[in-house]
């Protein structure tokens, strides 16, 4: 319960219950000025309700908050705005059709005979951006420009709004490497200036990188609070998810692939996504797709599955040319993918966790021969049970249910139709590390019992842990394949930073 | 499977009550109103006219939900309904059995169906914008088949659909009860109901996952076509004549409305045919009431928005969320009782 004077935010013995379930249950938290502490937990810890308790977008229902030593208590977002308490989301709350100088003074413009003075806002807002070594035109709408771009707009607003305490919850989601590198730059920044900065991520090494304490909740309580020095990664992992799972995520990697060859795939590509390709996989076996983003990675699984059709090139399975120029006729080659974004291509969110589980399966069998309700009960509690979905029932609409579950729903989906070849693009991105593992080990028992995967995985670390081979991309065409003892982090960072000769395996 | 019963009139109580409200408002100021006789072995009174005069809304509300459901719109079915009707007019008067005239008549609005889809599914025109084009040709379409003249007609068979009964009810309230019921058990005993909404919530999703989109696309505009089609065929029966310029004039937009009033999505999704059909019930009742009630004309417009805005306000999620006064379970039901949110 101490409350040094250095610390610029306290929050002490925070409740906060919903119907059922107690989601915050007396949680202490305690942000230094001038740190970046991060706030770690899997998925239904606790953490966005703490956040959304700390800026008054719910109601707690007991404990108190110290705002620089004054007990405060937001009511609503915009009072704890006003406060000195400032939230940049994951998805940008910013209006995309607005210019960037409208975004950063919306509801503050300055004005002149009571009409907007935009010469002056336009100035004030490149002045604004010069903080942050930004020199955009901010008259071009917000849209025109990155996330990255987007995600520091909205921060320079959160913090010339609010200035004391800065929460930034998943802001490097949808970054890439260069520009996590410069978000940093910023956040450094800011905590220079003595600002206190909330950091919610998936991603530990970012963790590492950035921040200086870490608050770890899990299942509403609070865990502990550890200096970021003294705490190792197996040590953080096992205090989020209360098992010691560091060690069977780096098991399995032994195997190879001993299985027949199935799939062949020779000059298989579509122009303007993904250059000609030959591809080999054997029963049993994952290949693991590497590459930057914007490397042909997901094309590639598009033009596999017919999502995208390929204009050239042959597919064959066991020595029989296939047709694999739609979704259905790939289905129909006992095909499943998985796709990289889970909201606008995966769940279908107003249906229920059974409807979305029996989807491709009842698309299959078409809609003249529906599945009884009765069997699609037993097929919706047999994979919730199997791959431990958590939901209160089988009917909640999918759309509310945490990212990883969504995954391992939409992973039962395709094992429903029992597939043969199942393609997977991120399939643990943006998921919580319990989640992350689970997926992991389903990965590789898919494996043992014969199925043919594909895995496309931004996290390196993770394909070296499941992958029999290796496919590295660059530019939208396949430059390298690694197999056997060749699959390490290192070769697969050598082979994607390589710039010319094409490698073979 | 009494829970089924519960959770399926649970979806529908917002309309059952909001019907109950003004059947009783309209019966406190117009005595004798629920009143019914039977005469020369049919039913008469307001009731049986407000099933009778509300069919041909209910026929296009019917498809219409399921075209809602698909996140879609369809704008063209009162111009279809009037190029149906000049169709059959023209038909019979040319000497055409009534059998040939039926199946014509379906044919062309199936055809109507097809071009919608089309225009939807393969070119992917937005809904709103393709189906304007039948709207706006379609009753040019009409006048040029009816050279611009009413066409009258009276051959006793096509008559009967719209003013004959059967079973003691006029031939409307059979021909909507029959096929109604036809539609929702197609689309619920099938799968059809569950990829619909599947399709409607996102098409991306359900495409990747193997739902034939297009075909199921075309299909929902089809049936919107197909129920275009026979309210033609009733509307022009009911006055043994083609009107080409006021034959389902609007109608488009109370169908609309009633799939709003049933509670389901204009985002696409969650349908209920039941509910749609409720919902236009729920608009001839109020059209059929204020014209009893003797209200000056004038209001006549008004007066509907104003219930209707309260029906709308009844079922909002906000309304419900502070009075609490029908709580939805999310028991296991069939899908069309579940609750769209």
């Amino acid at each position: 319960m101490q409350t040094s004077s250095d610390n610029i935010l306290s929050a002490v013995r925070i409740e906060k219950g919903f119907p059922g379930t107690k989601a915050l249950d007396k949680v202490d938290f305690h942000l230094r000025r001038g740190e970046v502490h991060a706030l770690l937990g899997e998925n239904g810890a606790g953490k966005s309700t703490l956040i959304k308790c700390l800026t008054g977008a719910y109601r707690r229902d007991g404990g108190s908050i110290l705002l620089d030593g004054a007990e405060v208590d937001p009511r609503d977002t915009f009072d704890a705005q006003r406060l000195g308490i400032g939230t940049v989301y994951q998805e940008v709350n910013l209006l995309p059709n607005l210019t960037v100088a409208e975004n950063l003074f919306l509801g503050r413009q300055p004005r002149r005979f009571g009409m907007v003075d935009t010469r002056t806002m336009n100035r004030k807002a490149r002045e604004l951006l010069a903080e942050y070594e930004l020199d955009l035109d901010v008259t071009r709408d917000l849209a025109s420009y990155s996330v990255a771009i987007q995600q520091v707009v909205a921060i320079a607003r959160a913090v010339d709004l609010s200035g004391k305490v800065l929460i930034l919850d998943e802001p490097t989601a949808s970054l890439d490497a260069h520009e996590v590198a410069m978000l940093f730059r910023i956040v450094r920044r800011l905590k220079a200036r003595g600002l206190g900065i909330i950091f919610i991520t998936h991603f530990l090494e970012q963790v590492y990188e950035i921040s200086d304490r870490i608050t770890v909740l899990r299942n509403g309580q609070l865990v502990g609070t550890r200096e970021t020095s003294d705490l190792n990664r197996r040590d953080l992992i096992a205090m989020m998810i209360g098992r010691e799972l560091a060690a069977e995520i780096h098991s399995a990697h032994a195997a190879t692939a001993e299985g027949s060859l199935r799939y062949r795939f020779r000059n298989y590509g579509r122009r303007g996504r993904i250059n000609p390709f030959d591809l080999d996989v054997r029963a049993g076996e994952v290949v693991g797709i590497a590459g930057l983003l914007g490397s042909g990675r997901t094309e590639t699984a598009e033009v596999l599955f017919g999502a995208h059709r390929a204009d050239s090139g042959t597919a064959e399975i066991d020595g029989h040319a296939v047709d694999l120029s739609s979704p259905r006729a790939a289905i129909r080659q006992k095909f499943g993918f998985c796709p990289e974004d889970r909201k606008t291509a995966g769940i279908v969110g107003d249906l229920s966790v059974r409807e979305n589980i029996v989807l491709a399966l009842q698309a299959r069998r078409g809609w003249t021969r529906p599945i009884s309700r009765a069997e699609q009960n037993r097929l919706a509690d047999q994979y919730i049970r199997a791959l431990d979905i958590r939901t209160a029932d089988r009917e909640k609409p999918i759309k509310l249910l945490s990212g990883g579950n969504q995954q391992k729903a939409i992973l039962a989906r395709w094992l429903a139709t029992e597939p043969e070849f199942l393609i997977l693009d991120e399939p643990t991105r943006g998921i919580d590390v319990g989640a992350h593992a689970e997926i992991v080990r389903l990965i590789e028992s898919l494996r043992e019992k014969g199925l043919s995967l594909i895995v496309i995985s931004s996290e390196i670390e993770e394909l070296v842990a499941y992958s029999t081979r290796v496919v590295v991309l660059r530019d939208r065409s396949h430059v390298a394949e690694l197999g056997g003892d060749r699959i390490t982090a290192h070769q697969i960072v050598e082979a994607i930073a390589a710039t010319n000769e094409r490698e073979a395996s | 499977m009494t829970s089924t019963v519960r959770t399926y009139l649970t979806r529908l109580l917002p309309q059952l009550i909001a019907l109950t409200i003004i059947l009783a408002a309209i019966s406190i100021i117009f005595p004798g109103f629920l009143n019914l006789q039977i005469q020369n072995g049919r039913l008469y009174g307001s009731l049986i006219d407000i099933l009778n005069r509300g069919a041909p809304v209910v026929l296009l509300a019917i498809g219409m939900t399921v075209v809602i459901a698909t996140k879609g719109i369809d704008l063209s079915v009162g111009a279809v309904m009037a190029i149906c009707g000049a169709v059959s007019a023209s038909l019979i008067t040319s000497g055409h059995s009534l059998a040939e005239t039926l199946l014509v008549t379906l044919a062309v609005g199936i055809l109507c169906g097809i071009w919608n889809g089309i225009l939807v599914a393969v070119l992917d025109i937005q809904p709103i914008i393709a189906t304007l084009v039948l709207m706006v040709a379609g009753r040019g379409i009409a006048q040029l088949i009816t050279e611009g003249a009413i066409l009258t007609f009276n051959d006793p068979g096509l008559i009967y659909i719209g003013s004959g009964s059967f079973a003691g009810l006029p031939m409307p309230v059979i021909i909507w009860l029959v096929f109604g019921v036809l539609v929702a058990l197609v689309v619920r005993q099938t799968a059809l109901g569950m990829l619909v909404e599947a399709v409607g919530v996102n098409r991306e999703a359900s495409t990747l996952s193997g739902v034939f989109t297009p075909v199921l696309l075309v299909a929902a505009y089809v049936l919107s076509g197909l129920c275009a089609a026979i309210a033609g065929v009733i509307a022009a029966a009911d006055i043994k004549g083609a009107d080409a310029n006021n034959a389902g004039l609007w109608l488009e937009l109370d169908a609309i409305l009633a799939v709003v009033v049933g509670g389901t999505s204009l985002l696409g999704g969650r349908f209920s045919i039941a509910a749609s059909v409720l919902g236009a019930i729920i608009i001839q009742s109020i059209n059929t009431g204020i014209l009893l009630s003797g209200f000056p004309p004038e209001f006549n417009l008004i007066i509907k928005a104003a219930i209707i805005v309260f029906i709308l306000v009844l079922q909002s999620p906000r309304f419900r969320a502070a009075f609490q006064f029908v709580s939805i379970p999310r028991a296991a039901g069939k899908p069309t009782e579940r609750e769209a949110k």
